[in-house]
């Protein structure tokens, strides 16, 4: 894209952005620049704070400090519609219109062309289909939107937003289900737009294609800018290194070297094991008294790993073994049963139960994997929470506190507690130490060492590269749905890991069993 | 048995109370107990057998509604026991009245059960089905006309005394101990309490949900069979038209009154009950004052309103502060 | 969006159903027994129109066969022991029934609350206050009942098409219209697809709620002065699990009970349905009317369960998409 030499003011300009959330600070000091007519990348891990950046943004969150000016002008939306009747519109992932309405009522939903109170239906329609055509989209309007691609639906949304005069446009995710075909489509609606002189967020975390339609980078993490660059002018590694990495000191592996791991028993074993569709077959031994750390970008197949190896998803292919022996891992509670514990990435919507207690929170899995018939007596329940709100200094240490009153540090305890009172045998944690603040976040990791020290295979999914790095004997990297290289002893640095991560395509094939 | 004791029911108690004490002062023979052929008589008396069948249904009804559900059809459910037990009554047993009116009840919320857990339809769907199908169904088994019957066995289990305590009461009384022993007494309680707060979280900490659901909906189905045979046999018959019309709104309404939440969740048996009560109480003392027995609609929605008011999640505590939490998610 | 197919399954189950009728009781097919079909289901048509908007916008409405109960007391009350004459008693009762939809739908979205129990509650209050009005049947004598009642047009075959029917024909033709080409139903669908979104786009959530419910109660109010025409009385015990009819009336028209999909033409033909059953039933003589409430229980079902399957179906690449964010 040409940039003018005297660009003038910024369209859009975002200075000095703060916004927590209790304890949690999601943003601190946020700068943003978005010129005309330029496709700006905005990158970062789950929890980097690009989400709340742009929720900051669009008015769906007041913000704590800072500034937005559009063109200039101080702006302060209080909600995504006002937002959008500013010039900012947004466009999700999961599109934000009514699949169950016809994609001609999408476009004009509440501003329909009328006639004695009647919607022009014929008008309407005629309108729906030029506005599609500059888009290069010819398709009947007149069916529902969901009964098309997802393709469509992002470009009827686009199509949407660009002609309530959007001029600012963020895009979230879009090319995240599509296919190559509607990506080169979708790029090309996006160069059109912004040589119209729109100005394009484009939030994404497939670097290729951030390489192929961006011409600046944004990347955040940990709720900060860690910097803006020109996307021709920044090396793949660099990239990764930015959105990974903490700092670039040469952390290695304080655990095991790779001859002690050897000698340790097989937990868990998985052959071969995968499914079509969600993440490539692989093999992973998991060792008692040994953490193996997953890497990789966000997408690239380490939740979903995660989930095959609990139980959570079903596995279409390959053998689970545990202590050698072959077993279904069909639901959770199937891993529950085989002394698998899983504390997953969403603790809200996945983890906790908000309204029960610290003390029933605890006891559920124990519970669940007791059955009814074996319940745990209000005494044992409180021993059981007393000694865990002690050993992981849950605070405030009252066990009868509803959960959802806690801190994100606290409920991850919590949750940790929940399945440490089973006495398991693999622990599965995916980002535990996402979202806490950072006293809570240094006492998980140390937890997560004392607790292999105690025997425990820990499997440990994390973007916190040097953290991962420090606690990991062994680190699988992940890359497009597949497990690419496993990294062991000595080999456990960063540079390593992110050469890993950032190895393109050619390298694929390349052997990563030690 | 000290989970049985309601933790937060000052509220209600308290409604309870002071709805007693507008009962006395309608009517002062209100507190007035006699014995009389080994049974106790007497308004309050009244108000505990009269409340019975819903008493019963709020039992079952105040699980299902802790999972996040509801069930419409328990009204027609107890039709159709109703309509079983009293067409069996003078050929057979009580024991096989009983086992068969029962056994409808558990296949009926099997069917509810099996629609919500498995087919994965909105609770309100799918048992919206049996409620309008299940008075059919009934009116099948009475052939369309009122079934009496003369079963000393079954008119004693209407109207009979246990220790001076007519037979319906007594049996709730039971129901609530045997549902409250089950419940707390096993991890059901949690578990469903789990399932209600947080069906996916639930799962991935190993509950079986679908079998929590399925079972609250059987134990539903179970306890409006129960409150269906004890309102056939208070009447020595069977109406398959008009037993229990409108008694699952009142089981819903007790619920909601007994402070457990339509969105699932913690819930109190206690609670529910003494809801049912709060509803037969007002009855009762609208039928002593003199208005016609009509005005109950009224005052039920009024009451409807008022305590839909206070849970609103726009205005309730902890809901509020759960919906500010999860609007948190960076 | 206008849910073709499920509306097409729905006339299909009606023109089998018709013909299989036909095939057994040959008298079946004629204008007469089709005239006093619609006739016997005029308010059944009405109510359940207004339903249809409510429930394609994601709600319901338990209230209706209060409001009409209501309604026939108020009538006849009016016109038989108040003195006000016939035409000011509609106008009033219909205003009347229009303020407690919209007091409801304002309650419903300024408290966040189910609409199921709101309108629960409107339920207990419309027919506590109808009791109040009086508990017995009061017949109405009014002329212009009997004009009215007499009035009817001739259909070849000597069939009557009654002044009642007429309304609610002209009802579920006004219903339509306003549901598939105003911007109001066009908000309706909106609504029913996702409050939130709808919300986003533009949509006066708020208003939107208030109209439909009132909308829902106004039409109540309505079908409550047809019925009294039909039943020349009176009774606060009418119209008693109207609310089931109408609903089941809405789904066997290819409503998705959810919100979002269904017409207005689906729900006639719905009522139609519900009317070709107690009409079969009544040429048959033996079979009893509770047959009818079994047969509506199990194509309830069927459509329910058709509408859960084409759901699940149209999910899962949502559900694989889901899986895509690690």
């Amino acid at each position: 894209m040409e940039t003018s030499l005297d660009p003038g003011p910024p369209l859009l300009e975002v200075r000095g952005i703060s916004k927590s959330f209790g304890a949690v600070r999601a943003l601190q000091e946020v700068d943003f620049t978005l010129r005309a007519g330029e496709i700006h990348a905005l990158l970062g891990e789950n929890g980097a704070g690009k989400s709340t950046l742009i929720k900051v943004i669009t008015g769906v969150f007041p913000r704590d400090a800072g500034v937005i000016r559009l063109g200039g002008e101080e702006v302060a939306p209080r909600s995504a519609k006002a937002a959008l009747q500013a010039g900012i519109a947004t466009v999700y992932q999961e599109v934000n219109l009514l699949p169950n309405l016809s994609v001609a009522q999408n476009l004009f939903l509440d501003r329909q062309p009328m006639r004695f109170g009647i919607v022009r239906e014929g008008e309407m329609r005629r309108r729906a289909k030029a506005l599609l055509a500059e888009f290069g989209l010819d398709i009947d309007v007149a069916a529902p939107l969901g009964n098309y691609s997802v393709a469509v639906q992002h470009v009827t949304a686009i199509a949407r937003a660009i002609d309530l005069s959007a001029r600012v446009l963020i895009l979230d995710e879009p090319t995240a289900s599509l296919d190559r075909h509607e990506v080169e489509i979708l790029f090309g609606i996006m160069r059109q737009l912004a040589g119209r002189g729109i100005g394009i967020v484009f939030v994404s975390h497939f670097l290729d294609q951030v390489y192929e339609i961006s011409d600046r980078i944004t990347v955040l993490r940990n709720g900060r800018l860690v910097g803006e660059r020109e996307t021709a002018s920044l090396p793949r590694l660099e990239l990764i290194r930015m959105m990974l990495g903490r700092e670039l000191a040469e952390t290695t592996s304080t655990r095991a070297s790779a001859g002690e791991h050897q000698a340790r028993e097989v937990c868990a074993s998985f052959e071969n094991y995968g499914k079509a569709g969600y993440v490539a077959p692989f093999n992973l031994e998991l060792r008692h008294g040994e953490v193996v750390g997953l890497a990789g970008l966000l997408g690239s197949g380490r939740t979903e790993t995660a989930r095959l190896v609990f139980g959570a998803e079903r596995a279409d292919r390959g053998q689970a073994r545990v202590e050698g022996a072959p077993v279904r891992l069909q639901t959770p509670r199937d891993g529950v049963r085989h002394g698998f514990g899983y504390c997953p990435e969403e603790r809200k919507t996945d983890g906790i139960v908000a309204e029960l207690t610290v003390r029933e929170n605890i006891v559920l899995a124990l519970q669940a994997k007791r059955g009814l018939h074996r319940p745990l007596s209000r005494r044992e329940q409180d021993e059981i929470a007393a000694r865990y709100v002690r050993m992981l200094d849950i605070r405030p240490p009252d066990p009868e506190r509803p959960v959802g009153l806690l801190s994100g540090g606290n409920q991850q305890k919590v949750l940790l507690a929940r399945w440490l009172a089973t006495s398991p045998r693999l622990l599965v944690l995916d980002e535990p130490t996402r979202g806490i603040d950072v006293g809570a976040h240094a006492e998980i990791i140390r937890l997560i060492r004392e607790l292999c020290d105690d025997g425990l295979a820990l499997l440990v999914i994390s973007s916190e590269l040097d953290e991962i790095v420090t606690y990991s004997d062994r680190v699988v990297v992940l890359r497009d749905r597949a497990h690419v290289e496993e990294l062991t002893g000595e080999a456990i640095d960063v540079t390593n890991v992110l050469a890993a991560i950032a190895a393109d395509g050619a390298t694929l094939a390349h052997e990563g069993r030690a | 048995m000290t989970a049985l004791l309601p933790r937060r029911g000052l509220a209600q108690i308290f409604a309870l109370i002071v709805i007693l004490a507008i009962d006395r002062a309608v009517s002062p023979q209100f507190f007035d107990l006699r014995l009389q052929d080994g049974r106790l008589f007497g308004s309050l008396i009244d108000v505990l057998n009269r409340g019975t069948p819903v008493a019963l249904l709020s039992l079952g009804m105040v699980l299902v509604i802790a999972t996040r559900g509801i069930d419409l059809s328990v009204g027609a459910v107890m039709a159709i026991c109703g309509a079983i037990a009293a067409s069996l009554a003078d050929s057979h047993g009580l024991p096989v009245v009983l086992a068969a009116a029962l056994g409808a009840g558990l296949v009926c919320g099997l069917w509810n059960g099996f629609l919500v857990a498995v087919l994965g339809m909105q609770p309100i769907v799918a048992t919206l089905i049996l409620m309008v199908a299940g008075r059919g169904i009934a009116q099948l088994i009475t052939e369309g006309r009122i079934v009496t019957f003369s079963s000393p066995d079954l008119v004693w289990l209407g109207n009979g005394a246990i220790l001076g305590l007519p037979v319906p009461v007594a049996i709730a009384l039971g129901m609530l101990l045997l549902t409250g022993a089950v419940v707390r007494g096993s991890a059901l309680g949690l578990l469903i309490e789990a399932t209600g707060g947080n069906a996916r979280a639930s799962e991935l900490a190993g509950v079986g949900t679908r079998a929590m659901i399925l079972a609250v909906y059987v134990w539903c189905g179970v306890c409006a069979a129960l409150a269906g045979v004890i309102a056939a046999a208070d009447i020595m018959g069977a109406d398959a038209n008009n037993a229990g019309l409108w008694l699952e709104l009142d089981a819903i309404l007790a619920v909601v009154i007994g402070g457990t939440s339509l969105f699932g969740g913690r819930f109190s048996l206690v609670l529910a009950v003494l809801g049912a009560l709060i509803i037969q109480t007002m009855n009762t003392g609208i039928l002593l004052s003199g208005y016609p027995p009509e005005f109950n609609l009224l005052v039920k929605a009024v009451v409807v309103l008022a305590v839909l008011l206070l849970q609103s999640p726009k205005l309730s505590g902890l809901a509020g502060i759960a919906t500010r939490l999860r609007g948190t998610k960076p | 969006m206008k849910g073709l197919p499920p509306v097409l399954i729905t006339a299909i189950v009606l023109v089998a159903g018709f013909a299989a009728c036909a095939a057994q009781f040959p008298n079946i097919a004629s204008t007469r027994v089709v005239g006093n079909l619609l006739t016997d289901n005029a308010f059944l048509g009405i109510v359940a129109t207004g339903m249809t908007f409510v429930i394609i916008s994601g709600g319901i409405d338990l209230s209706v066969g209060s409001v009409i109960g209501f309604t026939t007391v108020f009538v006849a009350l009016a016109s038989e022991r108040w003195g006000v004459p016939p035409l000011v008693a509609f106008v009033a009762i219909l205003a009347l029934s229009a303020a407690f939809g919209a007091a409801m739908g304002a309650v419903i979205h300024v408290f966040d609350l189910p609409p199921f129990i709101v309108t629960l509650a409107g339920m207990f209050l419309a027919r506590g206050a109808s009791f109040l009005l009086s508990t017995e049947s009061v017949p109405i004598t009014a002329p212009v009942y009997s004009t009215v009642s007499d009035f009817a047009l001739r259909m070849p075959g000597g069939g009557r098409l009654t002044a009642i029917a007429i309304i609610m024909l002209a009802i579920v033709i006004g219903g339509a219209l306003l549901l598939h080409l105003t911007r109001f139903g066009a908000n309706v669908y909106a609504l029913g697809g996702s409050r939130a979104t709808a919300g986003l786009m533009g949509v006066a959530v708020g208003k939107m709620t208030v109209k439909i419910y009132m909308l829902s109660s106004l039409l109540a109010g309505l079908a409550g002065i047809v019925f009294s025409f039909y039943t020349s009385a009176g009774y606060s015990l009418s119209a008693v699990g109207v609310e089931l009819d109408s609903i089941a009336a809405v789904v066997i028209g290819g409503t998705l009970l959810t919100g979002g999909q269904g017409s207005v033409i689906g729900t006639f033909l719905g009522v139609l349905i519900q009317g070709m059953i107690q009409t079969y039933i009544n040429f048959d003589g033996t079979l009893s009317s509770w047959w009818t409430k079994i047969a509506t229980g199990v194509l309830l079902f069927a459509f329910i369960a058709l509408q859960q399957a084409l759901v699940t179906l149209a999910r899962r690449p949502v559900a694989k998409r889901a899986g895509a964010a690690s």
